[in-house]
């Protein structure tokens, strides 16, 4: 297990939320609560699949990257993205030219992460023809996954295919030919383009590595926007010689069915959270056989989904699968091209074992956990059922379960309350104190620019 | 309630023939032990018995109930339905054995695993059953 501390790099901007529910509503792991009228992530629960980031009406969720200014330190300053990147570009831009787009940002070396993709792909087959490895075997590409099952489902991380992800396998890559042309390992500074939250949280602190390989962070839209300023429509150096690794194979892993169509006899994909979690919940039960390999991804249509994009997702895939019949298949690269130890780089793929993070459970002491637990359904026989979040829970059920846990209260439901000032139990302005403090005491002017209305992205 | 003697009784109906809703007895259960902190391998030796015995009312039976009852050591639990019933439990014991319809078998049910699944994954099994009266399956598993 890795022994650093898990990075946090999903913050709410407290300026800009203004506390209405639509993170909460769309949290697959129920993470977010609604606390004084701003968001709040419970980080044990995070699995940093980016559905807050994209429900918000106000864009209150932003994403921490390290300072572009820090790759400056080094003498070989690495670019690694994933091909998806290129895909987001308008078509009159050739890859030649976001390349030389690249370098003008200031980096030396440009390595789209998918190669070698042979190397993986072998690494991967090793482990679904090992008799000892539990079927179906799933992929750990997604981060959010990862996270997900270590969480919500523990008891499938045994499933999990211990090799890293083609961040890791160009990384090391990258630093066996650049030592090959004879750079020193502290001369060169990699750094990462990532399209969404989890991949950094998974760069940054790593599962089941003992430290990150990457010296920094980029996030991709604003990567997108660098090259933007900088990019030449005209004639550009030639920089295929950084490309001749890539494949087909390596440009499409990152789509949905871009790993899937490579392994087993019988394989499933599966992309968007609320997707995956339906299928692990049947997985979990054993209610799924005969399946060889499991492809899952939190975001729809894999990382061309991804919450730091620029361009829609569909046409990404498009660009993306149009430009790899342009490339050889993988298992053509000749060895002679990729220049560095294929054996050694397959042995650096290994990752160690990933332990389960359960973070649904009651308590340790288990008399105690049952006492809460039934308090908590009888507190749910008072509660209207409606799910509406006023209380700043993101159903009737959290909020027992919150109270319980002493983190929330009986007045919070603004039904029952509503029946406590009608019963006479309480005075109504002690009430709409109990609502203002949950929400602000601005909340309920009338104000006709009320920012996050609902109508507002049209 | 006595804390000496703290448990949670949870209470299901299966439809007979409704294969869809299949499971979802199971997977509450699943939750409520998640929730306590119950190891996974024991969960998943509870889940998968209930599960197979949930297939068996749908497939076999007309209707049933689930009734689960989770003390501090063990969680005990009586699927009861009213159906056929079975003529010989040990015969039906045997892995392999199967009075599945052809309907039931195309839709991947039936493979006559179900009650050797259940022994396999339970700690204690008493199956009592009456011909064209109904079946009651009692499973009890221990926590580690």
């Amino acid at each position: 297990m890795s022994g650093l501390p898990t990075y946090h790099a999903l913050k709410v901007d407290a300026v800009k939320c203004i506390g209405c529910t639509h993170c909460m509503k769309s949290c697959p792991t129920e993470a977010i609560r609604v606390i004084d009228g701003l968001a709040v992530i419970d980080h044990e629960r995070c699995v940093y699949c980016g559905q807050c980031h994209r429900a918000c009406p106000t864009r209150a969720f932003y994403v921490e990257q390290d300072d572009l200014e820090m790759i400056r330190s080094f003498k070989y300053r690495v670019i690694l993205f994933p091909s998806i990147m290129i895909g987001q570009f308008p078509e009159k831009y050739s890859e030649d030219q976001i390349y030389a787009g690249l370098k003008k940002v200031g980096f030396t070396h440009v390595y789209e992460v998918e190669q070698p993709m042979q190397v993986l792909i072998d690494s991967v087959n090793e482990v679904l023809e090992d008799q000892d490895t539990h079927k179906p075997a799933i992929s750990i590409y997604c981060p959010a996954i990862v996270r997900l099952i270590q969480g919500r489902y523990p008891s499938l991380t045994e499933n999990l295919i211990l090799r890293k992800a083609p961040h890791n396998l160009a990384a090391h890559f990258a630093i066996e030919q650049l030592i090959e042309e004879g750079a020193r390992r502290e001369e060169i500074g990699l750094f990462y383009a990532t399209p969404c939250i989890a991949k950094i949280a998974a760069v940054k602190s790593p599962v089941g590595e003992r430290e990150s390989i990457v010296d920094g962070v980029v996030n991709m839209n604003q990567l997108y926007n660098e090259v933007m300023k900088v990019i030449a429509d005209g004639d550009v150096e030639d920089n295929s010689i950084q490309r001749e690794n890539l494949s087909a194979e390596g440009i499409t892993w990152s789509l949905t069915r871009g790993e899937s169509c490579h392994f087993g006899s019988r394989s499933i994909a599966i992309d968007g959270i609320h997707n995956a979690v339906r299928f692990l919940e049947r997985l979990e039960n054993d209610q799924v056989h005969g399946i060889d390999f499991i492809e899952m991804r939190a975001c729809d249509q894999s990382c061309a989904g991804g919450i730091l994009l620029t361009g829609n997702r569909f046409m990404t895939v498009e660009r993306l699968e149009r430009r790899a019949k342009r490339y050889p298949a993988a298992k053509d690269i000749a060895q002679t091209t990729i220049r560095v130890d294929t054996g050694a780089l397959k042995q650096k793929l290994i990752l160690d074992p990933i332990k389960p993070k359960p973070h649904f459970i009651f308590g340790k002491d288990r008399v105690k956990a049952m006492e809460k637990m039934n308090k908590a359904q009888r507190i749910v026989c008072f509660l209207p059922g409606i799910d509406c979040g006023s209380c700043g829970a993101p159903n009737c059920h959290a909020l027992a379960e919150d109270m319980v846990n002493n983190k929330a209260k009986m007045s919070d439901c603004i039904y029952l309350q509503q029946m406590w000032v009608d019963e006479g139990r309480i005075k109504a302005e002690k009430a709409f104190l109990n609502v203002q403090k949950k929400w602000g005491t601005d909340r309920f002017k009338a104000d006709c620019n009320k920012r996050g209305r609902r109508n507002e992205g049209f | 309630m006595d804390p000496e003697t703290q448990s949670m009784k949870l209470t299901f109906n299966i439809h007979g023939g409704d294969f869809t809703h299949a499971g979802q007895p199971s997977s509450e259960v699943k939750k409520v032990l998640k929730q306590l902190g119950i190891d996974g391998k024991t969960i998943k030796g509870i889940v998968i018995a209930l599960y197979e015995a949930e297939v068996n009312v749908v497939a076999h039976a007309w209707k049933g109930t689930v009734e689960v009852e989770i003390d501090e050591t063990k969680i005990t639990i009586i699927v009861h339905d009213e159906g056929p019933g079975i003529p010989d439990i040990e015969l039906a014991m045997q892995a392999g054995y199967s009075t599945a319809s052809k309907k039931v078998r195309e839709m991947g049910f039936g493979a006559g695993m179900g009650l050797p699944n259940m022994k396999k994954n339970t700690d204690e099994l008493i199956i009592e059953s009456e011909v064209d009266k109904g079946t009651t399956v009692k499973m009890i598993n221990y926590f580690l």
